[in-house]
């Protein structure tokens, strides 16, 4: 794999037959049409519904391209390195390896940053908002008409330390524009009493984590609530399907706060299907690092993911330093 | 169609788990649910149900009160069942600046009180680093506590895992 990292900016040319711009960046090319993106690379040429491509475009742009790899499906993704970020056409699918047209280029973090997220706000038309789940949003389909970039820019809230404290991110009311979802209406939205002795002001902190999400108004998109050490509580609300596959650098945990998600595990190296894991109200579970998953959640849903931020932990875990299980019995 | 909210309990809770499909083996995930953890716990006991290299999340079954502890790093506490008070002192003695995980005080600390929260299920609550605290439980209930491995840190993985 070639590893130097492409310093390019993009390029992008208007396209006249549906309105959209073409993105060059590197070797590759990016079109879309009516339905469908397609992406050009030295070795052949890869096609995806924009609806699928744009949701998970979303979240590579918005997690600034995540903990791994992104993948978008078996076969187009990105891998975070921290500075560089990889785009790879089949690399890390046994039948595009075997068959000799995977290909992958290395770039520099926030050139691909730039040209994703000019992208993303060409190719997304007003009423359609690629955080929201399909059945609170308009659809992605047809020539361009409008955009939407608020939705584009939303930016997830990361607390330092806690939500609430003096200083931090703060609660989600109506007042700042978080209303209570309408799969989360039954949710108490009673807040902690927090009784601080004179001298105390502003040591004690306490929030409803329950009505906080209930007021998420995207899914699929951790948030940072509390942070001790490098371990960091990450809830979010989920609803449909992850329209990414997380591929793990490092161990990850899940724990299912509410309802239920089904989570489809495969091989991170080849797609291969590994396992299915469902997880109901209660129930907790390890991501390992060399596996692939993506969530299915029928009705919106509590997630907490938890994440070890430590820096250099992809590498610990790419060496083999650090084996991919979090425990083992 | 319902859009109820299902949350569980010790007293109604239905697990899920792994399903093979592939080259794999169930330990791996390491899949547990909180609230079986919790039914066959010891009161306040700290079992481990996810680890990340040092950094913890500890379940604890919630039953009536619980010692006084101190950690020299914050922690948190998510309620997930039950009605709890927390109650905080700000010790006189504190515990080493580098050591990891809450440590069990004895008695009551001395120090000056910082005051209480009042929580009930789905409310979080700051531990601050070197801020004595107790839990209260108004009726059984179930807790997670973000922290990092220390001495009172119980793992058992084989007994609370899917094999």
């Amino acid at each position: 794999m070639n590893t130097a990292i492409n310093y390019d900016a993009h390029r992008a040319t208007p396209d006249a037959r549906y309105g959209y711009q073409v993105f060059t960046i590197g070797s590759f090319s990016f079109t879309r049409d009516e339905y469908f993106v397609r992406v050009s690379y030295p070795k052949g040429t890869y096609v995806s519904d924009v609806g699928l491509f744009l949701r998970a475009m979303m979240r590579d742009v918005a997690w600034g391209f995540f903990y791994g790899w992104v993948n978008f499906d078996d076969v187009f993704g990105t891998v975070n390195h921290y500075g560089s970020v990889d785009v790879f056409v089949g690399s890390y699918n046994a039948g595009y390896q075997s068959a000799g047209t995977d290909f992958c280029e290395r770039f520099d973090a926030n050139k691909l940053y730039d040209c994703f997220h000019a992208l993303l706000s060409d190719w997304t038309n007003e009423g359609f908002d690629p955080f929201a789940a399909p059945l609170e949003t308009g659809s992605p389909y047809g020539s361009k008409h409008g955009n939407n970039d608020a939705a584009v820019n939303f930016q997830r809230e990361l607390a330092e330390r806690f939500v609430g404290s003096p200083g931090d991110t703060e609660l989600r009311t109506d007042a700042r524009g978080f209303t209570v979802n309408r799969q989360f209406a039954d949710v108490p939205q009673d807040e902690p009493e927090v009784h601080t002795e004179p001298g105390f002001e502003g040591q004690l902190s306490a929030f409803n984590l329950f009505a906080y999400l209930s007021r998420s108004p995207v899914t699929w998109n951790p948030s940072i609530a509390s942070v001790v050490g490098q371990s960091a509580y990450c809830p979010t609300s989920e609803e449909h399907m992850l329209p990414i596959l997380h591929g793990n650098d490092r161990v990850e945990w899940f724990i299912q706060l509410s309802d239920e998600i089904t989570w489809q595990v495969a091989d991170k190296a080849t797609a291969a299907p590994r396992a299915m894991i469902t997880m109901k109200a209660g129930d907790i579970a390890a991501m390992p690092a060399d596996i692939s998953h993506r969530g299915f959640s029928p009705k919106r849903s509590m997630l907490l993911v938890w994440e070890n931020m430590t820096p250099g932990l992809e590498e610990r875990y790419g060496s083999g330093e650090l084996a991919p299980t979090a425990a083992e019995f | 169609m319902s859009t109820a909210t299902r949350f569980a309990s010790t007293d109604d809770y239905v697990k899920g788990g792994v399903e093979i499909i592939g080259a794999d083996s169930a330990p791996r995930y390491l899949f547990s649910n909180m609230f079986e953890v919790a039914s066959k716990a010891q009161a306040w006991e700290r079992v481990v149900v996810a680890r990340n290299l040092e950094f913890t999340i500890e379940c604890a079954r919630a039953e009536g009160e619980s010692p006084w502890f101190i950690c020299a790093h914050d922690e948190t506490c998510l309620v997930m069942q039950g009605d709890i008070d927390i109650h905080f002192i700000a010790a006189e003695t504190r515990p080493a600046a580098d050591s990891n995980g809450a440590q069990r005080v004895a008695g009551v600390p001395a120090g000056a009180n910082m005051g209480h929260v009042r929580l009930a299920r789905g409310h979080m609550a700051l531990l601050p680093a070197n801020a004595a605290y107790q839990m209260r439980a108004r009726q059984l209930g179930v807790v997670l506590l973000q922290s990092i491995e220390g001495p009172l840190s119980v793992q058992r993985w084989a007994s609370i895992c899917q094999h």
